[in-house]
């Protein structure tokens, strides 16, 4: 929960936000049971905004994040992503998840396949690219990453910053128009924080749509378009960073606010 | 003056990298060390070595003071007592003797090349598999080996092998047009009907049309000719090599959110796990005549593999239940976001993983399987027990016990012994893990 300072400037020429629809959530609601999660999410992003996703644990930060590419599953209301509904047909689920990257908070790397190999296999088995093509793309993302050097390694041998950009570059060799990032830095020490959000700030340079569940303000301050604040499975509050932080509105949000920020 | 008297310390100087100590080598070293560390630890080598002793003067007399030439167990006795003043040795004549039967069984002494050689196939097929740097190509022998192996154990004319094997081709072809035309799901349902009925009604007439037409074959060898060792060893593989797929689709199944396909599978799972083997063998040999319709007559040793396989797949399902479990559900997700559909997050990230755990499981159940065909004594097959028995029924060899055990013992030793160490082999080969 540091507010960590990144020290570069964040080149915000090509963060533009279209006026394209890339995820349309309209009155969602999804239970766990008779345990009502999330209720009557409405949420519109579109193409080219970064999105920062905060509020207290338990709130439902993960469950709404994972419900845009169907690891859970909504029982009410409406999720559009890229122009495709999420219905329980297998092939728009497939299509979505092969066109929304996702990064977890435990990377989830393949730990009995190499680096390459892990940023290989979804391109040859779900979209058919030929080894070699494949292998070519996943080195370029690797040397994005920055980490081109370990690419014959295995996981197990990484640290858990490169591991998590491993995990990055994996989910940016299937060319996603999304990422969805649930807490990508909050099982690191602060010196691979800071390497794994200088991945994601390249990305959001890029003009990348994103979603992030993070606590990391100084991320949110600098690269967000819109901070969202969520409890008790509800969006109470959504506004431009610099409003978010310095003007909130609802009583829960200065709360949140305060106790993470340290006042 | 040392450092902790001082709350603040600096370096001024960064440690080079330096090599680790040699350890201390030396015999007298270790001795010391391991075996006289203490006076508890003295006083229990002593008392092992001592109870080795006692186990060796008498098992070393027995092996190495024994007889290799008599007709019979007094023959034997006659020659140690002139030999060594005493009758304690082995008499290792009677499997000098008898060794091809509790090999082979009652198996015509000048075909013995058949089995020998489908022995000796049986690595070359099962190199591919086992060992990752054997050429692919091969695994197309691996595909024919078993229908080479039936026709070599068994005999009679190639096409009733040839016949059989083509279901399966027929069964492939019929997924792969009818998944064009129909959709996967009937195409799924053909790949079973279809060689299921070109089994029961169509290889039969073809085969005797082929067999008449071109008589190519070998001298045929009855199943009640099949014995010892080699019985084992058909009832073993078959086994060993029908349970893994069963218990791996049995252990997909439990998992499965399918009502119908999990309640099967769990049903199936509990079913054989709660009954003894040797029950199930039973109704191999008796009920199974009843149930199955008049016209299919089954050899009994094709009975006897159904079941044991059923047996061991019920294990083995368990077996890779537990490797399932074990994974962490990350990796199910991971693979679920990259867009990969259930059979291909499988193949690619979940079995892999998940057999890996499993492997001294897996390896174990084969092991178990293994050893538990010598319970096919019980329903009138001859394997090394029931030839061992054979063997003792003769009047020359009444009384003889040991030897042939340890003889039987032996060979299963080998076999069991080399499975383990190959697992081990294998979970060191994939271990990726560097934890
Ligand atoms: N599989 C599940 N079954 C039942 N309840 C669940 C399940 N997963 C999560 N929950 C509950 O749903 C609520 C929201 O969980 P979620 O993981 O979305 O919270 P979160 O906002 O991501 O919290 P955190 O910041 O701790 O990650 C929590 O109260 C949690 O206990
Ligand atoms: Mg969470």
């Amino acid at each position: 929960m540091s507010d960590l300072a990144i020290d570069r400037e964040v080149d915000r020429s090509n963060m533009q936000i279209s006026d394209e629809v890339a995820i349309q959530i309209t009155d969602m609601n999804k239970w766990y049971g008779s345990f009502h999660v999330l209720r009557d999410i409405n949420l519109t992003v579109n193409r080219g905004e970064r999105i920062v996703i905060c509020g207290p644990s338990g709130s439902g930060k993960s469950t709404l994040i994972r419900c845009i590419n169907r690891l859970e599953e909504h029982q009410k209301g409406q999720i559009i992503v890229d122009g495709t509904e999420l219905t329980s047909d297998l092939k728009n689920i497939d299509k979505i998840r092969s066109e929304v990257g996702m990064c977890f908070q435990h990377f989830n790397l393949f730990p009995h396949l190499t680096i390459l190999e892990n940023c290989t296999l979804a391109p040859i088995w779900v979209r058919k690219t030929p080894k070699k093509e494949a292998e070519e793309v996943a080195m370029h993302f690797l040397e994005k990453v920055k980490i081109p050097e370990q690419a014959l390694k295995y996981p197990g041998q990484l640290s858990g910053g490169q591991q998590q950009r491993v995990a990055i570059a994996r989910s940016l060799c299937m060319k996603p128009r999304i990422m969805l990032f649930d807490e990508p830095t909050s099982a690191l020490d602060p010196e691979m924080i800071a390497e794994v959000l200088d991945t994601m700030i390249e990305l959001a340079e890029e003009g990348m749509t994103m979603l992030c569940v993070t606590h990391e303000m100084g991320f949110a301050r600098k690269v967000a378009n819109r901070v969202i604040f969520m409890d008790a499975g509800q969006i109470v509050e959504q506004n431009e960073p610099e409003e978010f932080f310095n003007n909130p509105q609802s009583d829960r949000t200065k709360l949140f606010l305060s106790q993470i920020l340290g006042h | 003056m040392t450092s902790s008297q001082h709350a603040s310390y600096v370096r001024t100087e960064m440690l080079p990298e330096s090599p680790p100590p040699l350890t201390e080598s030396g015999i007298v070293k270790w001795v010391k060390e391991n075996l006289f560390s203490g006076w508890i630890n003295s006083l229990l080598t002593v008392v092992s070595l001592y109870v080795i002793y006692v186990c060796l003067s008498h098992i070393i007399p027995w092996v190495f003071q024994s007889v290799w030439n008599a007709g019979s167990l007094t023959e034997c006795r006659e020659i140690a007592q002139e030999a060594y003043g005493h009758t304690h040795g082995a008499c290792w004549a009677v499997i000098k003797e008898r060794w091809h039967q509790l090999l082979f069984g009652f198996y015509p002494q000048d075909l013995y090349w058949r089995p020998i050689l489908a022995f000796l196939l049986m690595f070359v097929a099962l190199a591919p598999i086992l060992f990752d740097r054997v050429p692919r190509k091969l695994l197309f022998f691996t595909a024919i080996y078993p229908f080479l192996m039936i026709w070599l154990c068994w005999g009679g004319s190639i096409w009733g092998p040839v016949c059989a094997a083509l279901g399966f081709v027929i069964g492939y072809f019929t997924l792969i047009t009818l998944e064009k035309v129909a959709g996967s799901l009937i195409a799924i349902i053909g790949m079973f009907v279809v060689p299921v009925m070109w089994w029961l009604y169509l290889s039969g007439p073809v085969s005797e049309m082929l067999t008449s037409t071109l008589p190519i074959g070998l001298q045929a060898v009855g199943s009640k000719d099949i014995g010892g060792f080699m019985l084992s060893f058909i009832i073993g593989l078959s086994g060993i090599a029908l349970s893994f797929p069963i218990g791996l689709l049995l252990a997909l199944g439990r998992q499965s959110n399918l009502f119908i396909v999990k309640s099967i599978c769990v049903g199936f799972i509990e079913f054989i796990r709660g009954v003894p083997l040797i029950t199930l063998l039973f109704v191999a040999s008796l009920l199974l005549g009843y149930f199955l319709p008049k016209e299919v007559t089954f050899d009994l040793i094709v009975r006897v593999i159904i079941l044991v396989t059923l047996f061991a797949a019920a294990y083995m399902a368990e077996v890779i239940r537990g490797g399932l479990a074990a994974l962490p559900r990350g990796q199910y997700e991971a693979a679920d976001a990259l867009g990969l559909d259930y059979w291909k997050s499988m193949r690619l990230i979940i079995l892999p993983q998940a057999l890996k755990i499993s492997i001294p499981g897996i390896v174990s159940t084969f092991i178990g399987l293994f050893k538990d065909t010598v319970l096919v004594v019980f329903v009138g097959l001859q394997d090394p027990i029931g030839f061992s028995n054979l063997i003792r029924a003769a009047t020359e060899w009444n009384g003889i016990y040991w030897e042939l055990f340890v003889f039987i013992g032996a060979c299963f030793f080998v076999c069991c012994f080399s499975m383990s160490r190959y697992s081990m082999y294998l979970e060191r080969k994939l271990q990726t893990d560097h934890r």
